[in-house]
């Protein structure tokens, strides 16, 4: 059971090693980056590869840890002792299972997916130190221990908003995905977009690091939105000499709507296109 | 070696624990990785890194600590085949050079000057602009090439064992350097208190329990959702030697309205006098008085002060010492009835710390401040983020 990358995904030599490592050893990897460079998309791809179903769990800042373990419903016992209902006198109806207590009872061995954990508050990557370590935790209403029956891989992704606590960590292996350089998006391309004309990817990818080197800028385009734009441009049958003829005075790509996502950015690029006008008039 | 490795880490700041060094033996034994130097580094730096500003510091230790082991296996002059190495050599060195070891008729030698070559040129790559400028005198500049250690390291990446640690490419991740919005406001979290405090509009489950027990009928108890209840003053000087941190304090003054929902700014210049102002535009016109500050913001209001403390001394010891206007009484009293009234006060500097001894009038504030003063560093917001999360008692 080897992680090489996928048809869809692909994965540099050193973020191979940190999946094998976490699916050999089966300990939690942590994943940061860049947003946009594919943190979510690599615990699918990791369970495409390995065949195995995939549990995601979506973090947002009112999550708390123990939803992922289980939810015990008190109001609507409450309800159903008002109601003279006959489940009430047995507790494991009113017990949700959450995303954690679904992974370690599932029947095949799943890929869990704890994404953007730094989104919840900072107490919660330390509520799920025993859990991730030992796969295992008690159930108070109903006296019972759930333990996972083979470690699931856990993948976690963290956009760094939180820091995460020390004890957190040292139980992770740690990935940075640093934002690829060309020949890594020109593969990663090559993947999207078999087939594409290698002009049209050579120019749309001049202008893409052009515009993630403008300074000022508030908000980098990413992978994810360089293969938006080079699919609108697809789409839209832009022709290549649209591209090539790069004059300085429309600074601003064409379809900039797909790499801008912030009107301050698109109102920089304007101003440059009219300074670099300014010199000929 | 790994002790020594591990001992290195921690020296340099990296809190590698045993139970990361476990983790690691682990995998190598499990064949995590196949016999490569590349795949250990990988493997290394993902089992004992765990912060990405950390990444160029592990790179520097594992370069030095690692590097009698793979630079002989890397370098080794078997790996180069000869006409490679002939054509590298015509294209580096000068005739005479080239006439030179022809003299000597030996490869070894020319192998020799071209490992030195190569180190040379990995220690500019590695130390910065050492060979900038001198273009004139050197080999390669003559020949109309561009001076590149990565050219030779590039084009003999198939034939040796290219050290990817060495190209230190996590650089300006380091966490003394880049301050973005978004670490500030991470630096700000720590201010976080939260309070019960508002309009009810959460069940209060426990409550709802208790209360039914008690009266026998469902008794629903609502309370008021948690909210951050800390509270801001922030105070900013604008103008003259502040210009070149405009940026800096955009940032920082975006990143503190978004965190803060009680956040009050003002700004000054130099050093806070009897008023303060709210609208740039309006400076002389629109003030605020001093007094009504302190008497209208009670004192668990955390006050930050940021400015670069660069003045000349009167403005701060004297009156009428201002630059702007006549001041009846000095910054000095001014900032003294500032830190009695708010015990929580720090002063931010975006210059850098190792400049303050320079600065007469950094010197005073800083004392004013009771040492209170922090660089405008991710590290230095932190600290002061602690300073104010103390508990002050009053």
């Amino acid at each position: 059971m080897r992680f090489e990358g996928t048809d869809n995904y692909v994965a540099t030599d050193d973020l191979k090693v940190a999946v094998n490592a976490a699916t050999k050893l089966r300990r939690p990897l942590l994943v940061k980056g860049e947003p946009g460079t594919g943190k979510t998309v690599l615990a699918q791809e990791i369970a495409t590869a390995l065949g195995a179903p995939l549990i995601e769990w979506n973090i947002k800042s009112t999550t708390k840890a123990h939803q992922g373990l289980y939810e015990y419903d008190a109001v609507a016992r409450l309800r159903d002792s008002q109601l003279g209902d006959e489940r009430v006198h047995d507790i494991k109806n009113y017990i949700k299972k959450g995303k954690l207590w679904e992974a370690f009872t599932a029947p095949q061995l799943p890929v869990l997916l704890i994404d953007e954990i730094d989104k919840a508050d900072i107490e919660f990557p330390n509520d799920l130190l025993q859990e991730l370590d030992r796969m295992e935790f008690f159930v108070y209403e109903t006296q019972e221990t759930v333990k996972a029956v083979e470690r699931p891989i856990v993948i976690i992704t963290s956009n760094n908003e939180k820091e995460l606590p020390d004890a957190f960590l040292r139980r992770c292996f740690f990935h940075y995905i640093k934002f690829p350089d060309r020949a890594t998006m020109q593969s990663i391309i090559d993947v999207h977009f078999p087939g594409i004309q290698k002009m049209l990817v050579s120019k749309a990818m001049d202008i893409f690091y052009e515009v993630r080197d403008v300074p000022g800028l508030k908000k980098k385009p990413s992978t994810s939105e360089l293969l938006d734009w080079l699919k609108l441009l697809l789409h839209e049958d832009m022709p290549l000499d649209v591209l090539q003829s790069r004059d300085p005075t429309k600074a601003i790509p064409p379809l900039h709507g797909a790499l801008l996502k912030n009107e301050q950015d698109i109102m920089l690029f304007e101003r440059l296109a009219f300074m670099a006008r300014r010199p000929n008039s | 070696m790994f002790f020594s490795f591990m001992e290195e880490l921690r020296s340099a700041g990296i809190s590698a624990s045993l139970k990361e060094h476990l983790a690691l033996l682990a995998a190598l034994d499990a064949d995590v990785i196949g016999q490569s130097p590349e795949e250990f580094y990988y493997l290394a730096r993902a089992t004992l890194v765990k912060d990405e500003a950390l990444l160029d510091r592990f790179d520097q230790v594992f370069g030095k600590v690692f590097k009698g082991v793979f630079t002989e296996y890397g370098q080794n002059p078997v790996d180069v085949p000869a006409d490679w190495l002939k054509a590298i050599a015509e294209k580096y060195l000068s005739p005479e050079e080239m006439a030179k070891i022809e003299k000597m008729g030996s490869w070894d030698e020319l192998m020799e000057t071209l490992k030195k070559r190569l180190e040379e040129q990995e220690k500019r790559h590695q130390g910065g602009n050492k060979w900038v400028g001198t273009g004139g005198t050197s080999p390669y500049g003559n020949s109309g090439y561009h001076p590149e250690g990565v050219r030779i390291g590039g084009e003999s990446k198939h034939k040796r064992a290219v050290k990817v640690w060495d190209k230190r490419e996590f650089q300006n991740l380091d966490n003394t350097k880049e301050l973005g919005t978004r670490n500030i406001k991470i630096a700000m979290r720590r201010l976080r208190r939260f309070a019960r405090d508002g309009a009810v509009e959460e069940l209060d489950i426990d409550g709802t329990i208790n209360g039914t027990a008690r009266q026998g009928w469902l008794d629903i108890k609502m309370r008021p959702e948690r909210r951050n209840a800390i509270k801001v003053l922030l105070m900013l000087d604008v103008g003259g030697s502040m210009d070149p941190f405009i940026k800096l304090c955009e940032e920082l003054f975006s990143a503190a309205t978004s965190e803060f929902k009680n956040l009050e700014f003002f700004y000054f210049h130099n050093c806070p006098y009897e008023g303060v102002w709210k609208d740039n535009k309006r400076r002389f016109s629109e003030r605020t008085q001093m007094w009504d500050v302190l008497h209208k913001f009670p004192h668990d209001y955390k006050v930050v002060m940021v400015g670069d403390a660069s003045m000349s001394p009167y403005e701060i010891t004297h009156p009428g010492g201002s630059v702007e206007h006549f001041n009846e009484e000095s910054g000095a009293v001014w900032m003294n009835r500032i830190t009695s009234t708010y015990p929580a006060t720090v002063w931010l500097n975006p210059v850098p710390e190792k400049q303050w001894g320079y600065s007469q009038s950094t010197k005073i504030i800083k004392e004013l401040m009771n040492d209170r003063m922090y660089p405008l560093t991710l590290e230095g917001l932190d600290d002061a983020m602690r300073e104010l999360s103390r508990k002050h008692g009053h």
